[in-house]
Order: C-alpha cells, then structure tokens, then sequence
C-alpha cells in the first residue's frame, strides 16, 4: 500500500515520520532504519554536526512536547516517532556505534560488549599477533595483583605496567584512524555499486573491530590493576 | 473543564522543604503566592483533628512541628518511591514513624496522629495547597500541571510523583527534572549559547546537569547527582551535634522528647541560615529540665562541620563531567539553584570544581535559587500549552540519569539503555522459553549503574503470560522497553512466532498499582471543587454589591452631569440587571454583568479621576479629594483612587 497522511490524505515517503505537507507526525512503520530516520544513505563518513543540525531540526516537529495538546494518538506516535529519532542519533552521532549498527544491517553478528546470557562476560578472541604481549601482559597483571593483596607496591612493575597501557592506548588510536580509512573505503564502495570490494571492507572492519575491542579490555584491565 | 483551552497549565516545583506553584503572565514566568502573601509554601502537612479529618498545609502546619510533632509530616520527598529498608536509617531523626506491619517491598505508609498515610499522598495534600492558591489566583479551575522532580529521581520515585499529582486533582502534563527546569528559568532572559552547568543543592536532593544551549535548544548531555543529600542532611547533623552536647554538658538525654528534638531543629536551620551572612551566631534552646543549652557557632566551625557533607557533591559533578565529556573549562556558565546554595562554602566549592575564578567568572544567582525552579517549570507549562512569543523557540532534551538493565542469570545486569541516553528512548529485547510448554517469562528490570542486579534499584517485574506452548527455545517474545519523556518506563510485548500481544503483568517494586492510585485520589477532592465554586460565586456577589453601591451614589458626584443621557440611561439599564443577575446563581453571567457595568461606567470614572486631580493641583489635600471620590479605599477598579498616590 502506498502511504498517505492521515490527517491531509498528501502521498508520503516510505517511513516518513512526519507529512511534508501538513507536517502531522505519523505512525512509526516497521523496518525504517537509523539511516532511514536521517534520510541518510547507509553510508560511513558522517559529518557530526550535519547529523547533529538535523536532530535539532528533527526534534523541533517530532518531540511529545510539540503534541501536548493533540490527540492521544498523535500523542503515541509522536512519543514513538521521537524514541526512535533519539536512539538514531544516539548510535550514529559515534563512530564506534554507528559501525557495529551498519555491519548488524549487513548481517554481520556483533558480540555484544555486555554480559552475555550465561553471566559470564565473553571474551573476544585475541588477534595473533599480539599473542606474545598479552602473555607478557597477563604476568604482570597477576603479579600486580599480588602484590596488591599483600599491601606491596613495586615501583619497576607500575612503570611496565603504565608503558603497557600507553602502548595500548597508542594502538587504539591507530585502530581508529584505521576505521576512518575503511569507511571511506566502504562509502566509495556503495557509491560504485562494488558488491566485492564492499564485502572486502565489511570484514576488514568486523575483524578491526573485533582487536579493538579486545585492546580495550586490556586497557580496561590495566587501568583496574593501576587502580585508575 | 478540560476542554477548556485557555485553561492554564501550571508550573509546580514540589520540594523537600518548601514547593512553590508559578505561571507564565505574558512573557515572564511568575511565582502566584499564597492566601498569606508568601510565594513558599513549605512542605509540611498536619492533620488537625482526626474526627472529620481537618489537614493543614504549609506555614499553618508548620506550629504544629512544636505543638504536636507526631502530627506533622514534611520532607515526606524524601520517601517517595522508597521501601522500608530504605529508609529506617533516616527516619531515626524524623518524629514520625512508620506503620508496623510494614512489609518488605511495600510503599510505605506513615502514622500521622490515629491514621496512616503514603508518601504520595502526603504530597498530593502539598500539591492540592498549591492548586487552591493558583484557582484563588486565577478565579479559575487549574486541572494541568507541569511539577519537577529531581533529575536524578529514579522511575519508582517519578511515578510515586505521578501518582501524587493525579491524587491531587491534577492531570500532570510532564515531569520535568528541576536543574533543567532552572536552565529554561535563566535561558528565557538572555538568547545563550555555550555549555551550561546547574548545581542544585535543594533541602533533600543534589542534581547536578550539563546542558548545552543552541538556538533554544536545551540539551542535556549528562547528569548526575544523588537523591539524598541536601540541606536536611547539614540540619540533621547541626541536630546529632547539639544532642550530644546537651548529654556530655548537661547530662540530659533529649532524644526522648519530640518537642525538644524540634525545637533544637528551629533553633539550627534559623542559625545555618544566619550564618550565610553572619560570621557568627548564638544558638539557644531551653530544655524540658527548665536549663537552656547555649552553644556560639563561628561560621569557620559550621564550614568545618558541614564540609563532609557538601564535598559529596564534588564526586558527581565530576562523573558528570567525564559523561559529558568536557573539561571544567569548557563550561561556560554555572546556574546555582537550592536555597543551600546560600551558603558560602557551597557556592566556593563550585567555584573550585568548575575553576571558576581563575577564569574571571561567576556563578550565576541572578535568580532566586527558591523560586528558579517553579519559574522554570511554568515556562515548560507555557511551551505544552503551544508556546508563546517568549518560549516559541524553546525545546527541552532530556536524559535519563540512570541505565535500564535487566536482571540476566547469575544475577548480572543486562544494560538495555545507557545513563545520559536523551528520552524519549527505547530498546527492544527477545526473550525464549527454558523448558517446553512454558507459557510465562518473568523478566526483572533494574536501574543503577552497578554490575549486580542485587545492588541496582529494582524497579519492576515483568510477567509475560500467555505464550503458546513450544518447545522450548522456540517462542521469540519481543519485549519492548521505552522511556517517555517524563522519565517513567512503558514496557509492551509481543510474542513474533504467534504475533500474538503477550500479556504483562507488572508489579511495580515500590509502587502504588493504578487501582490503589484511584483509591487514594483525595476523598474531600469533590467537595473542594463545590467549594470553590461556592466561594467563587459569593466573590462574585461581592463584586457585584460593591459596584452597585458605587453607581447608587454616582449621580451625587459632579461628574456625574458630564456624562450624556445615553450614557446615564445605559448605566441604570445595566445596573438594573446586574441587580437581577445577583439574586441568581450563574457565576458566568453574573461576572459578564458586573464587567459590562464597569465598562459602562468607566468615562465617569475618568472624569472624576480627573475632577480629583485638577483639585488637588488646586490645594487640596489628596485626602479630601480622595473623600471627593465618594468611596473609600475598598471599592474595585474603576471607582478606585488607586491612580493617585499620597507622596
């Protein structure tokens, strides 16, 4: 069915939130996309404060403040519509959520970074290559936190242990700048229609994502034996 | 009523010490005082006499605190969406006492002289005060509030605020966190832009929100805080002090007598309050023995004392920070509201935690810091109600101050929704069976920041029932969780294979059901509206009467002759039946009668006014001229000789 304005019967665009015409909020369709509530193509490279001047301007016609005085189902969909809006923006605005939410839309499975259903937090699998300095890595934290319950401090041992979590930081950083490369990559990808070179950069980010989230946790673990 | 458009929504600041109730009068937000004058009406209610229950409200029940202490609540805030377990630390220092048979889980419920009562329904007796004073205000039903909470109130304590409102009578439009509501207060007066800090340390709860101002948006971008902590804590500690004083010095255990544990209170508030001024004060407090306990308090040694109190702000502001992820130097502006903002060592410690000095800035307390927030909350009333030419670019975005999670097995928190996420927000989440046939899921729902479910804030359980018996593993119930605009979360389910709408069943932890809410709605609240109308019909009557007895005594006055014969027979047309309209009850009526008559009558009034005038430049006195006027100071508008003052 094509969609049309309850209130003034004006044709809409599929998901629309609102009626260009009339600008009444209308009722949320399934399946509109974080993309889709910015009218943005699933595309990488976003400008912040592009994004963050069409949430303004978005807010402005679909907050719950602005239908206060309508009927209670305007009212429902306004809240609806403006839910969806705030998780939209909330997940694009950041680099790190607005990957994982376009690699979950081209079906990729995303750990989540939260405890799992057993209970357990899931560890991500360790990048290979940095088998040697988590082994290195993982002493040290033991040590630390022996000596730790022992009420000890071992000035050499802090130091290593603050070197570790500079070099970790340092990679993160580069993990990042890594990302900007890949989304440019991607972008060019889906502008040219390059189905290959698009699942080319796809991996590459989910396995870029899977090692920063492990260097993470090590900064994490770090910073909790440092008692930072 | 409702459909009355025009119908006023109100702004309400419902506070731990004191609530206030204001408006928007044309394009400033305005505090509407009470009957005595004041614009504080402090949040304290008395049961005078249980027979026909008689309750007082405000500064009148505030005696009461010293008469007859186990029939007065205040700070009842303080208890709001709370459990016992909560709270029986706390209520060692307050007179009242809880019910026995209070069970874990329960909403509480206070003794107040033979009967007991809930923490929203001692509020709904503060709001129902503060409706009366803006239909006495207005001469006009109020139905619709805005009312602000503490931006750090958790789902349980918003709803218990909710409840109070409807309780009351009043239809509570939004929920709106008072730090922000504060920020919309200051943002009307100047077109600001920049990263804003307000720091609101009120009688019972610490808010501290980032805000960030561009082209009338208010956006927040953390907040942090903790709901108990406040000017209470710094009494009930200055309280603790003087206890144990009066036992070492004087050997005298008071804690045993109610009347004088408050009269220690009046004693210490009235001195922390001087001290914000004064470099020292005299507190003095006679005893049941007959002896008087006597302390002198330099202001160093009260900063000293209350400095483990105020520094428990320090932490928030800063977790604030880091949410918002700004540096002390990025923030522009620092608002301070909370009458404990007074205090100079409050205000210092801003100072230092946003390096205000060492910028050339300061806090901004243009504003009352008691008042700000109800100004703020009206101006939020104004923009529900369609704005105005003061608030039309204005938009307030919230966040929640806490996550949502849920409680996964072994007891896990399971973060659904993070802190600082702008509301409305949602999250949707699947749920399966365990065992085959199993055709509920209980789900746990949880607010705090902590790994456990055990230490977060339990808000509900969630029962969905319903589900067509699978093997297990195979139903897929979607479970939607959503955070309206008021804070307060709305969970719906549906179960996918079947599409079938589960069934929920909630139970709130610490909260009151729909049907105990309707139950609790207050009983005189019928009688209050006939009241009213009664009461505003006999002011009406009372307009009319002395209108008709300023025309009665018109022609008697020079002016009178000035006028036309049209004029004066349309006078006498109208006075005629406004004389009928006042034997009637229409209030509607009766008020159209009395202004066309005052219309009628206006030129005459001008011309007297300028009789008056012309006089009094000619020697005489004001007072004779005054007398010349034919009526004393009481009469209304257009006979009075308000214009012409006597300096």
């Amino acid at each position: 069915m094509s969609a049309a304005c309850w209130s003034c019967g004006s044709a809409l665009a599929a998901g629309a939130p609102f009626c260009v015409a009339c600008g009444k909020v209308q009722a949320p369709t399934a399946d509109v996309t974080y993309f889709d509530v910015f009218g943005l193509p699933r595309k990488l490279a976003l400008d912040t404060s592009t994004l963050e001047r069409a949430f303004y301007k978005l807010s402005r016609k679909l907050h719950p403040d602005v239908y206060a005085r309508a009927s209670e189902r305007e009212q429902q969909w306004s809240l609806e519509q403006t839910s969806l809006l705030n998780d939209a923006y909330r997940t694009l605005k950041n680099a790190i959520p607005r990957t994982e939410y376009l690699l979950k839309l081209e079906g990729v499975e995303i750990e989540q970074d939260r405890a799992s259903e057993n209970g357990a937090k899931k560890e991500s699998r360790m990048p290979p290559d940095l088998l040697e300095e988590v082994f290195e890595l993982n002493m040290q934290l033991e040590e630390m936190r022996m000596n730790q319950k022992m009420g000890e401090d071992d000035p050499q041992l802090r130091g290593d242990l603050e070197k570790a979590k500079t070099q970790f930081e340092g990679q993160l950083a580069e993990s990042d700048s890594d990302l900007q490369k890949l989304w440019v990559k991607w972008d060019a990808a889906v502008d040219a229609d390059d189905e290959a070179s698009q699942a080319d950069a796809k991996n590459k980010m989910v396995a870029l994502l899977d090692r920063r989230r492990y260097v993470r946790n090590l900064v994490r673990d770090v910073n909790e034996a440092l008692g930072a | 009523m409702s459909e009355n458009k025009d119908e006023r929504i109100v702004g309400i600041d419902l506070g731990t010490t004191n609530s206030l109730v204001a408006f928007m009068q044309g394009e400033q937000p305005v505090v509407i005082p009470g009957e005595d004058g004041l614009n504080l009406v402090p949040s304290v209610v008395a049961l005078a006499n249980d027979g026909p229950r008689k309750f007082v409200v405000g500064n009148g029940a505030r005696q009461y605190l010293v008469e007859t202490p186990e029939r007065v609540i205040y700070s009842a805030k303080r208890l709001m969406g709370r459990g016992v377990d909560d709270v029986r630390e706390e209520l060692k220092l307050f007179p009242f006492h809880l019910a026995d048979d209070l069970q874990a889980g329960e909403v509480l419920r206070i003794k107040l002289g033979s009967e007991e009562f809930t923490p929203p329904e001692i509020s709904a007796y503060v709001l129902r005060q503060l409706k009366k004073n803006a239909e006495r205000y207005f001469g006009a039903p109020v139905t619709k509030a805005v009312i602000t909470v503490p931006a750090y109130f958790n789902d349980a304590q918003r709803q218990a605020t909710k409840d109070a409102g409807r309780m009351a009578g009043l239809e509570v439009l939004r929920l709106v966190n008072e730090p922000t509501a504060a920020a919309l207060a200051y943002g009307l007066d100047r077109k600001k832009e920049g990263i804003v800090a307000v720091y609101d340390l009120g009688g019972g709860t610490f808010d501290i929100s980032i805000l960030k101002l561009h082209e009338g948006i208010f956006e927040v971008i953390a907040t942090n805080g903790d709901t108990h902590l406040g000017g209470d804590d710094i009494d009930n500690l200055l309280i603790a002090i003087a206890i144990d004083d009066i036992q070492g010095e004087l050997g005298i255990d008071v804690r045993t007598s109610p009347e004088t544990v408050q009269a220690i209170r009046k004693e210490v508030i009235a001195a922390k309050i001087a001290l914000s001024s004064e470099p020292l004060v005299r507190i003095s407090v006679d005893l049941p023995t007959g002896e008087r306990y006597q302390r002198e308090l330099p202001r160093e040694a009260f900063e000293q004392i209350i400095k483990p109190v105020i520094d428990r702000t320090i932490e928030p502001c800063k977790q604030a920070l880091k949410d918002a992820g700004v540096t002390p130097e990025q923030i522009d502006e620092v608002v301070l509201v909370g009458g404990s903002t007074r205090i100079p060592s409050v205000s210092q410690l801003t100072d230092d935690v946003f390096h205000l000095h060492a910028r050339g800035k300061k806090p901004h307390t243009e504003l009352n810091p008691d008042e700000v927030v109800a100004l703020g909350a009206a101006v939020q009333a104004n923009i529900l109600g369609g704005g105005s030419k003061a608030t039309e670019d204005m938009l307030l975005l919230d966040v929640t101050p806490l996550s949502l999670g849920i409680e996964a097995l072994g007891g896990v928190v399971a973060k659904i929704i993070q802190r600082n996420s702008t509301i409305p927000a949602s999250a949707t989440e699947h749920f399966t069976t365990g065992v085959d046939g199993q055709t509920n899921v209980a789900i746990h729902v949880v607010q705090g920041e902590r790994e456990m479910a055990k230490d977060c804030r339990s808000l509900a359980r969630f029962d969905l029932k319903g589900i067509p018996p699978m093997s297990a593993g195979l139903p897929r119930i979607e479970v939607k969780f959503l955070i309206d605009a008021n804070g307060i979360l709305h969970v719906s389910a549906r179960e996918q294979r079947s599409g079938k709408e589960a069934e929920i069943e909630v139970k709130p932890t610490y909260g009151l059901t729909d049907e105990q809410v309707e139950t609790m709605i207050l009983d005189s609240f019928d009688n209050a509206e006939a009241d009213f109308a009664e009461r505003q019909l006999i002011e009406a009557r009372n307009e009319a009467d002395t209108i008709l007895a300023a025309v009665d005594k018109a022609p008697s006055n020079a002016a009178w002759q000035q006028l036309t014969d049209e004029e004066r027979g349309q006078i006498a047309l109208l006075k005629d039946e406004l004389f009928v309209l006042k034997q009637g009850d229409d209030l509607k009526a009766l008020r159209a009668g009395t202004e066309a008559l005052d219309k009628a009558t206006r030129r005459f009034a001008e011309l007297m006014m300028d009789a008056a005038v012309s006089s009094a430049i000619k020697g005489e006195t004001m007072d004779s001229a005054g007398d010349k006027l034919g009526e004393g100071p009481t009469a209304p508008h257009p006979f009075a000789p308000a214009e012409i003052s006597k300096d």
